[in-house]
């Protein structure tokens, strides 16, 4: 479990993080959605003690990360793949990990096989590896003691379709063994695919945060109908504005209270759902386009 | 969500769901010591830096053997010629330890895995000043085999001409030379500039302090008590008595002590990025 309480951080005059309050809770996976120079990386950092925060503060399974006695035994983390020494092997730095850890060597070579590192990639130097592959290696090396709570940035960053189905299950695996995931991404669909709990950050504040389902559920309804005019008429007079669109009507009522509507109306539906991230994608584009780089100066993503 | 074909669920990536965590011990510094030793040598770079310890001290071992004169063929001369490239392969290796976790941003593994930036950098100190001894005893040896070698090659009696207390003032000249370098890179945090930094102190600064103290005579007689680097090398031709030492003992503090502690305060509160 990750606790974040009015955590902010100023450089200067910009606030980087602005007053950041969320959750993530255990069994659960909890994406970290927003745009590049949102504040998501510094809030992460403040979480592991890289970087102090200016007020607030951030505590993992009740203690202040600085206060783990052997923090990778209950936290991974996974910042930044391409963070490590180009000249080192993959297999040598999860034995850093293993050793620094104190974790049997054996733990290593499970771990490479959980990422899908075959031996000979392990043994490469990681300035040969692609961005997938530093991921991978990044990931086995949070796993690698056998932590409670996850914390990664961008994981799926650099990950092919393929990757994206696999980290999805590993995680999704993870969460319901009792572990508290957190990821971060600048990808709706990313997160859309992976998390449970969505927590929404631009500017340094959090815009929305809930439950994957909630989050969509509140995006509203698309309903489509033999004679749209008169269920669009229907749906206004039942308090609902409802637009046309191109796939059919949109409105913000539940698919439940529509589907009444349309009972009561006596109209006959061709198709009726729920309009799956459309309003969260509209938040997000809209925080996207307000906050797209001239505004970030002064944070270095 | 379909069902998970990956090997999650059948290794222990998550046993936490089993119990109660237990109660973890602290990393223990001997752990810290050496998985950062280990990271001295556990890259092409870092091996090759290392071996150009010994590297160097064959190739200056040889170099007395064929250009020094018959009479020059002493211990005292082989010790001399490889304590040279020691003074400044040691305090590279000692900045390079600091400045890769910043250059190679490391630091940001290094330091989730030991939140307590001291310990990592106190256990980095203990490691270059073992590397530091250990490469200096190994470099004398290269040396003792030189002098063997080299006194047969020339018909001369082998001569060891040198005392433990002039191996000791080796010592402590090399010691704070590498000193010297882990202060330049914990102060830098920066490998280019930490190296240039060491050379501009080692190079530079004793050319222009000889050039001021040729000039200005109170510069002259004020000289031993604010260089550093003057009392510094002045330990590698020992004879050290109490003026000395209390004039190293003041350079010491101003020039290594201070700035050490200025940059150790630094790095323990800067953002780890």
């Amino acid at each position: 479990m990750i606790t974040i309480s009015h955590l902010t951080k100023t450089y200067g005059g910009f606030r980087a993080v602005d007053d950041v309050a969320f959750t993530a809770q255990p069994g659960r996976v909890t994406g970290f959605l927003g745009p590049n120079g949102a504040g998501k990386s510094t809030t992460m950092r403040i979480m592991v003690g890289l970087t102090p925060a200016t007020t607030g503060e951030a505590t993992i399974l009740g203690r202040h990360f600085s206060e783990l006695p052997n923090p990778g035994r209950e936290v991974g983390v996974l910042l930044d793949a391409s963070a490590q020494h180009a000249g080192r092997t993959g297999r040598e730095i999860l034995t850093l990990a293993q050793r620094t850890m104190r974790m049997p060597k054996s733990r290593v070579d499970e771990m490479l096989e959980v990422v899908s590192l075959t031996d000979e990639e392990a043994g490469r130097r990681v300035r040969d590896y692609s961005l997938g592959m530093r991921q991978r290696l990044g990931i086995a090396a949070a796993l690698i003691g056998n932590p409670e709570v996850l914390i990664l940035d961008e994981p799926a960053n650099g990950l092919d379709p393929a990757g994206i189905r696999w980290m999805r299950d590993l995680l999704r695996g993870y969460a319901d063994q009792g572990g508290t995931v957190l990821l971060s991404s600048h990808l709706l669909h990313e997160i859309e695919v992976i998390a449970d709990d969505i927590v929404v950050i631009g500017q340094g504040r959090v815009v929305a945060q809930g439950t994957k389902h909630e989050l969509l559920e509140a995006a509203g309804t698309y309903v489509r109908a033999t004679d749209p005019a008169r269920l669009a008429a229907a749906l206004v007079a039942a308090g609902h504005p409802a637009e046309q669109s191109q796939q059919g009507l949109r409105t913000d009522a539940s698919t439940d209270q529509v589907g009444e509507v349309a009972l009561a109306a006596g109209i006959a539906l061709r198709e009726l759902r729920p309009a799956d991230g459309a309003g969260l994608e509209e938040m997000f584009l809209a925080l996207t386009s307000d906050t797209q780089r001239e505004d970030t100066q002064g944070e270095a993503a | 969500m379909s069902t998970a074909t990956i090997p999650v669920t059948t290794t222990d990536v998550g046993q936490h769901a089993r119990a109660a965590r237990p109660t973890y011990a602290p990393i223990p510094m001997r752990t810290i010591m050496g998985v950062e030793l280990r990271k001295m040598f556990n890259t092409r770079s870092g091996f090759w830096l290392m071996a150009s310890v010994v590297i160097l001290a064959v190739i200056a071992t040889g170099a007395v053997i064929l250009f020094a004169p018959d009479a020059d063929i002493t211990y005292d001369s082989f010790a001399g010629a490889i304590g040279i490239p020691m003074t400044i392969v040691l305090p590279i290796i000692a900045a390079l330890s600091i400045t890769s976790e910043w250059s190679q941003r490391t630091g940001l593994t290094t330091f989730t895995m030991v939140p307590s930036r001291s310990r990592v950098v106190l256990a980095k100190l203990l490691d270059t000043v073992l590397v530091g001894i250990v490469s200096i005893l190994v470099a004398l040896a290269v040396g003792a085999v030189g002098n063997v070698v080299g006194s047969q090659l020339a018909g001369v009696p082998t001569t060891w001409d040198m005392t433990v207390t002039e191996v000791l003032y080796i010592l402590a000249g090399n010691g704070l030379g590498l000193l010297m370098g882990f202060t330049l890179g914990v102060l830098f945090r920066n490998s280019a500039a930490a190296i240039v930094g060491y050379f501009v102190y080692a190079m530079v600064l004793p050319t222009l302090s000889a050039l001021l103290a040729g000039a200005q005579g109170w510069y002259a007689d004020a000289q031993p008590w604010v260089d550093f680097q003057w009392n510094q090398t002045g330990l590698f031709d020992g004879g050290y008595g109490p003026t000395e030492w209390a004039q190293l003992l003041v350079t010491g503090t101003i020039w290594l002590l201070l700035p050490l502690a200025f940059g150790l305060w630094r790095v323990l509160r800067s953002e780890v990025k």
